[in-house]
């Protein structure tokens, strides 16, 4: 199994009363309320936290980018990913991801991606993402162009990764004269491509065909086994066998030394979903050829207030579905087994707090996950046969498996 | 005014490899009327006022109110191109135009593109122009049924033509055009910073009418219209929004015909 610690970098220090006053803090809510010298101990705080999260025994750290939300302080995964590059020493730094549609030059984060793999000593997963809505409207960006652009990028940085320079890329949304980039990834044929999403089948189909492992965030285990359903049919279709190299699952996961404080502490996962900030603004989250097409009635019912948001359930809905699991380490050992036993991943992020949980509260999770439950959700992944994509050595996508499903040979000619 | 309506059958055109379907109604000079961003209400009661004295063409614009969606359109010029097309795939001249809103920017840019071809030119509430103290008012932010309220100073007209509740139905095909408008309009956002610069070069005598309460294009652009033709007149409308055609049909009803009868 590959076990990562996840944080979304919450930003709770500013006036409660504004945000709640103000409704769906991301996009809008002005930024007055923030204030950097809160920001500054926050993001330290969050360093000191990866960093014990390396010293406990977690193999990766996960980071993720929002943009004008309180919920995500983190406006740059690269950012963060380049420090942890230099500042860690063993884990994986996987970006889940870098919002593709939003950049205007691919090529830049091909440049910055190369560097960190470099810095990193080949320790990058790059993974990528549409951006939510409310990020096309914080950044300018059509959101009628977002999956085209999410694909143009896609293969303009895995071309600039693997094919040598210089070469010209004339194509829908991106045109370059010369890309030739002087950095390219250290891992060979490039590194790791991971896709997280929770929505759309468009992206579950998509990361199937290009073999890339998905990862579901925080979907109930009903849900999350109809995405394995659908990945694995498209991956037969690709000609390959999907299994748990190809899965992956963001859960959230308070632990504490009392049943008592855990449940107070995962309330704040209800932070983000309304209850302080961050609730999805029903227009903002959804603007027009943003969203799939197939589910347009859903979408436009949402947007004008006659259906509730798709993916707000209440605390206690979400504990009994085990989307949050909140315990001692003794008791949560079970709610993973079951997790891993019925839907097989063998990527696993644990999203250890949020909102207002204390620093030490939140050391005492990451510290008592490290040193009880990691090695127990092991034992269960070694007996259950889920093997990471790095202990199974899957190719990294489809375009470098040979018949057998192997990894073929790194050439660069097979770039193409 | 009488309230006989007009007999309109469905047409349609091939241009540029599309279907370009519209409406035909009425006797005289050609009319070409291009529809809001939001597209167009059947049945309202201003096309009927204008066929009385126009041959009225009213196409859907491409990839709005279900017509087929050219995926390679990218600029609100490309929509006006292909309406040059319609004009001429029909043997047009002589016509005039009338836009509404977006439309209006439609018909602007067709006006820059062919300066003595059309015969009169009528902007309403028309987009297209970056205003310099306001903002054109960003449907991206609001909800389908708050952009077309903000619309109307009179809330009554909308629920007359959509009723209070607009039908899931109606707000799908706001969501289609809306896709649309973004495709060709997102940035930047509902204005052409080349036009006015553009417009001087037009022949045709042009009638610029704006709703006194328009909240989503200000006022002040009308009046940037009015400069920037060589050969305009503004006339503002009171009880009316941007939607004024559906507001006070009669009074722009008048404006259009006496416009195009006078010499």
């Amino acid at each position: 199994m590959h076990l990562m610690y996840f944080t979304e970098q919450p930003m709770s220090a500013y006036p409660a009363d504004a945000g709640r006053d103000f409704g769906a803090t991301a996009l809008m809510f002005s930024n007055k309320h923030f204030d950097p010298v809160a920001g500054s101990r926050l993001y330290n705080q969050y360093i000191e936290h990866y960093k014990l999260a390396e010293e406990v025994g977690f193999d990766g750290i996960m980071l993720n980018e929002h943009h004008n939300a309180p919920f995500c302080m983190q406006a740059k995964c690269n950012v963060f990913a380049s420090i942890l590059a230099a500042i860690t020493e063993r884990v994986k730094i996987v970006l889940l991801g870098n919002p593709l549609p939003l950049a205007d030059n691919p090529v830049r984060l091909a440049e910055e991606l190369a560097m960190i793999d470099m810095v990193s000593k080949g320790r990058l997963v790059s993974g990528f993402v549409r951006g939510g809505g409310q990020e096309q409207l914080a950044t300018g960006v059509n959101p009628a162009f977002n999956r085209e652009r999410f694909e143009e990028a896609h293969e303009l940085i895995v071309r600039a990764w693997t094919q040598p320079g210089p070469f010209r890329w004339e194509g829908t949304h991106y045109q370059h004269r010369v890309v030739n980039p002087w950095a390219v990834p250290l891992q060979k044929p490039h590194p790791r491509v991971w896709i997280p999403g929770v929505l759309s089948k468009e992206t579950i189909i998509w990361a199937a065909k290009q073999r890339y492992p998905y990862i579901a965030l925080s979907t109930a285990i009903p849900a999350t086994k109809k995405i394995w359903e659908l990945y694995d049919s498209v991956a037969a279709e690709a000609g390959y066998t999907g299994g748990p190299e190809n899965r992956g699952y963001l859960q959230r996961c308070h632990v504490a030394e009392t049943e008592e404080k855990a449940l107070a502490n995962a309330r704040q996962f209800m932070w983000m979903q309304g209850e302080f900030t961050g609730l999805a603004h029903p227009v903002w989250s959804s603007p027009s050829g943003y969203f799939s097409p197939s589910n347009r009635r859903a979408f436009v019912e949402f947007a004008v207030g006659r259906r509730g948001n798709p993916r707000a359930a209440s605390l206690e809905d979400q504990l009994r579905d085990q989307q949050i699991i909140a315990g001692t380490p003794k008791t949560v050992l079970p709610k993973f087994r079951r997790l891993l036993e019925e839907t097989r991943p063998s990527i696993l992020g644990l999203w250890a707090a949020d909102g207002f949980v204390s620093n030490e509260d939140t050391k005492t999770c990451i510290r008592l996950i490290g040193q009880e439950v990691l090695p127990a959700v092991r034992e269960m992944g070694k007996e259950l046969g889920l093997l990471s994509p790095f202990e199974a050595d899957a190719p990294v996508s489809i375009k470098y498996a040979d018949r057998a499903g192997r990894v073929a040979e790194p050439a660069v000619a097979a770039a193409g | 005014m009488t309230t006989t309506e007009a007999t309109w059958t469905t047409e349609s055109v091939r241009v540029a490899g599309q279907a370009l379907p519209f409406l035909k109604g009425g006797s005289g000079d050609p009319l070409l009327v291009l529809h809001h961003d939001i597209g167009s209400p059947a049945g309202l009661p201003f096309y009927d006022l204008l066929a009385r004295n126009f041959t009225v063409y009213l196409p859907s614009h491409p990839g709005y109110e279900g017509s087929e969606r050219p995926d390679w359109l990218r600029n609100v010029r490309d929509v006006a191109v292909m309406y040059q097309s319609l004009l001429a795939e029909r043997g047009l001249t002589g016509v005039s135009l009338l836009g509404l809103g977006f439309g209006g920017w439609i018909a602007a840019e067709m006006a820059t593109m062919a300066p003595t071809a059309f015969r009169r030119l009528v902007l309403v509430g028309a987009m297209g122009i970056q205003p310099a103290a306001g903002e054109i008012l960003d449907q991206a932010l609001v909800s389908y049924i708050d952009y077309v309220r903000a619309g109307f100073e009179d809330a009554g007209t909308f629920e007359r033509i959509w009723g209070a509740e607009p039908p899931v139905s109606q707000l799908e095909q706001w969501d289609l055009n809306r896709e649309m408008t973004f495709r060709i309009a997102w940035k930047p956002y509902m204005y052409n910073p080349t036009l006015p610069n553009l417009l001087g070069g037009v022949r045709a005598p042009a009638l610029v009418v704006w709703g006194r309460r328009d909240r989503i294009v200000p006022l002040e652009c009308g009046e940037r219209y009015a400069k920037a033709l060589p050969k305009a007149r503004l006339a503002v409308v009171d009880g009316a929004g941007h939607f004024v055609e559906m507001e006070q049909p009669d009074a722009v009803g008048k404006l259009v015909t006496e416009f195009a009868a006078s010499s």
